[in-house]
């Protein structure tokens, strides 16, 4: 059977074990569209540790710490590979931090970060599973209430 | 101790030790001679953006009876906020009128946003659906003023566990001492979820139950709540459950001795009002406490009580 071959990049970042149903947010938060680049973006690939995964390759693209950080939420096993010269130089996984800076909208319609103009703070009770308080209105979430900003 | 608390938001931020201390700080509060003094020439902005007269009755009395004095809102009608202020910016105005802030707001958070913009101290007298701080150690303060502890004791409590933030945050700070909690309420207004697994986190012994009977017999203390029609979001479920708890004297005849029945107040129907001549009755000396309890905590915000 004929496979369909994704070619490496030379210079720029890749990411892998995306859950399959997450691929497109994360490309979404990676802000894609328009950028000038090698851009390769593959989805249901069969994974042994997901079952169906995702990976997207982007040419020359230095991740931004906010970009990671919502990668991180909303697909905490995946890992970013840092490739130079078609070779991986850095490898990481991805980790959730323990305070969560105006990356996400809080899921209380009635949190005063919902009423006025101000950036939401969250603090990291649990990582896994994902448990999150509000700073402000105290309210505990899980992963399926995050919405990113 | 050294208490390096700036403000009073959430029962939260505060370590048994400090919960202690602020309690300790009521107690000598109480019996201090020249109290009428110790904080004369400051001045208490009371900004409530919902009304809750008792409350702010309760903080205005506070402030009076150590010598200072009170300035403030108890409607922001007609005012900047009804203008469109933010609350940063309006915060930002009232600390240059006042020594201290005490802030009731429906919206989540306020006070916290109020306190991370303040310079003065401020205190949280209810965030919507959050945190009211100060009715949780008035509580505790009647508890051991009562039972002359804390630790050892069966706490029920009774009602709408779903809704009521006075219990969250009562079940929350009695989990750090060593006591026995009975929820009672009907299935539909039982305790959250999140916080269940929280106590039992924290290996507190803990009962869930529908029957106020059964809590009456094993309890030391027996807090009662009332059914808020206000934080129903359907009217339906609350006609259903209003009124499933009435505590009358002739229940209390199978209570443990020294059983103490408090409530928050106001009440509506949950307490017969034959139960308040019982020395079950703890209710209205609880809301007395409520000035003794925010004495010491303007007086170790404003740095006059060591």
């Amino acid at each position: 059977m004929k496979e369909l071959k994704i070619s490496a990049i030379k210079e720029g970042t890749v990411i892998d074990h995306i859950p399959a149903e997450y691929t497109f947010k994360v490309a979404e938060i990676l802000d894609l569209e328009g950028l000038d680049r090698i851009i390769s973006i593959s989805s249901n690939l069969k994974s042994k540790r997901l079952g169906r995964k995702g990976i997207i390759k982007v040419g020359g693209l230095n991740l931004k710490q906010s970009d990671v950080q919502k990668i991180a939420l909303i697909a905490p096993d995946a890992t970013l590979n840092i490739i130079r010269e078609f070779k991986v130089i850095d490898k990481k996984k991805l980790k959730v931090p323990d305070v969560l800076n105006g990356i996400i909208r809080c899921f209380n319609p009635n949190c005063i970060t919902n009423h006025e103009k101000l950036k939401s703070r969250f603090y990291v009770e649990s990582k896994s599973p994902l448990s999150i308080r509000c700073h402000y209105c105290e309210r505990l979430g899980k992963r399926e209430d995050i919405e990113l900003v | 101790m050294g208490f390096d608390k700036k403000d009073i938001i959430s029962i939260r931020d505060f370590s048994k030790k400090e919960i202690l201390y602020m309690l300790e700080s009521a107690k000598k509060i109480e019996s201090m001679q020249g109290r009428e003094k110790l904080l004369r020439g400051k001045i208490l902005a009371t900004l409530f953006y919902e009304p809750s007269t008792r409350t702010r009755l309760s903080f205005e009395s506070a402030m009076l009876r150590l010598g200072g004095s009170t300035t403030g809102f108890s409607d922001p009608k007609g005012s900047s906020v009804a203008k469109g202020e933010t609350l940063s910016d309006t915060i930002r105005i009232v600390e240059g009128y006042s020594d201290i802030i005490v802030i009731r707001h429906p919206v989540e958070g306020a006070a916290r946003l109020a306190a991370d913009t303040a310079h003065v101290p401020i205190i949280n007298a209810g965030d919507g659906a959050n945190q009211h701080p100060t009715q949780t150690l008035l509580d505790l303060y009647t508890i051991l003023k009562s039972k002359g502890r804390l630790d050892g004791l069966t706490v029920a409590m009774v009602g709408d566990l779903k809704y009521g933030r006075t219990v969250h945050s009562l079940a929350h700070a009695l989990s750090l001492f060593d006591t026995r909690m009975i929820f009672v309420a009907p299935e539909s207004l039982g305790m959250p979820d999140d916080l269940l697994d929280e106590l039992k986190g924290k290996g507190v012994d803990l009962t869930s139950t529908a029957s106020l009977k059964d809590a009456i017999r094993s309890a030391d203390i027996l807090y009662m709540t009332r059914i808020q029609k206000e934080r129903f979001p359907d009217i339906v479920e609350y006609e259903k459950v209003k009124g499933v708890y009435v505590l009358s004297s002739a229940m209390l005849s199978s209570a443990k001795k020294g059983l103490k029945v408090m409530h928050p107040l106001p009440r509506v129907d949950e307490i017969s009002t034959d139960v308040d001549a019982t020395e079950n009755a703890v209710y209205f000396e609880q809301a007395k406490n409520g000035v003794t309890m925010r004495e010491a905590l303007l007086a170790i915000l404003l740095g006059r009580l060591k």
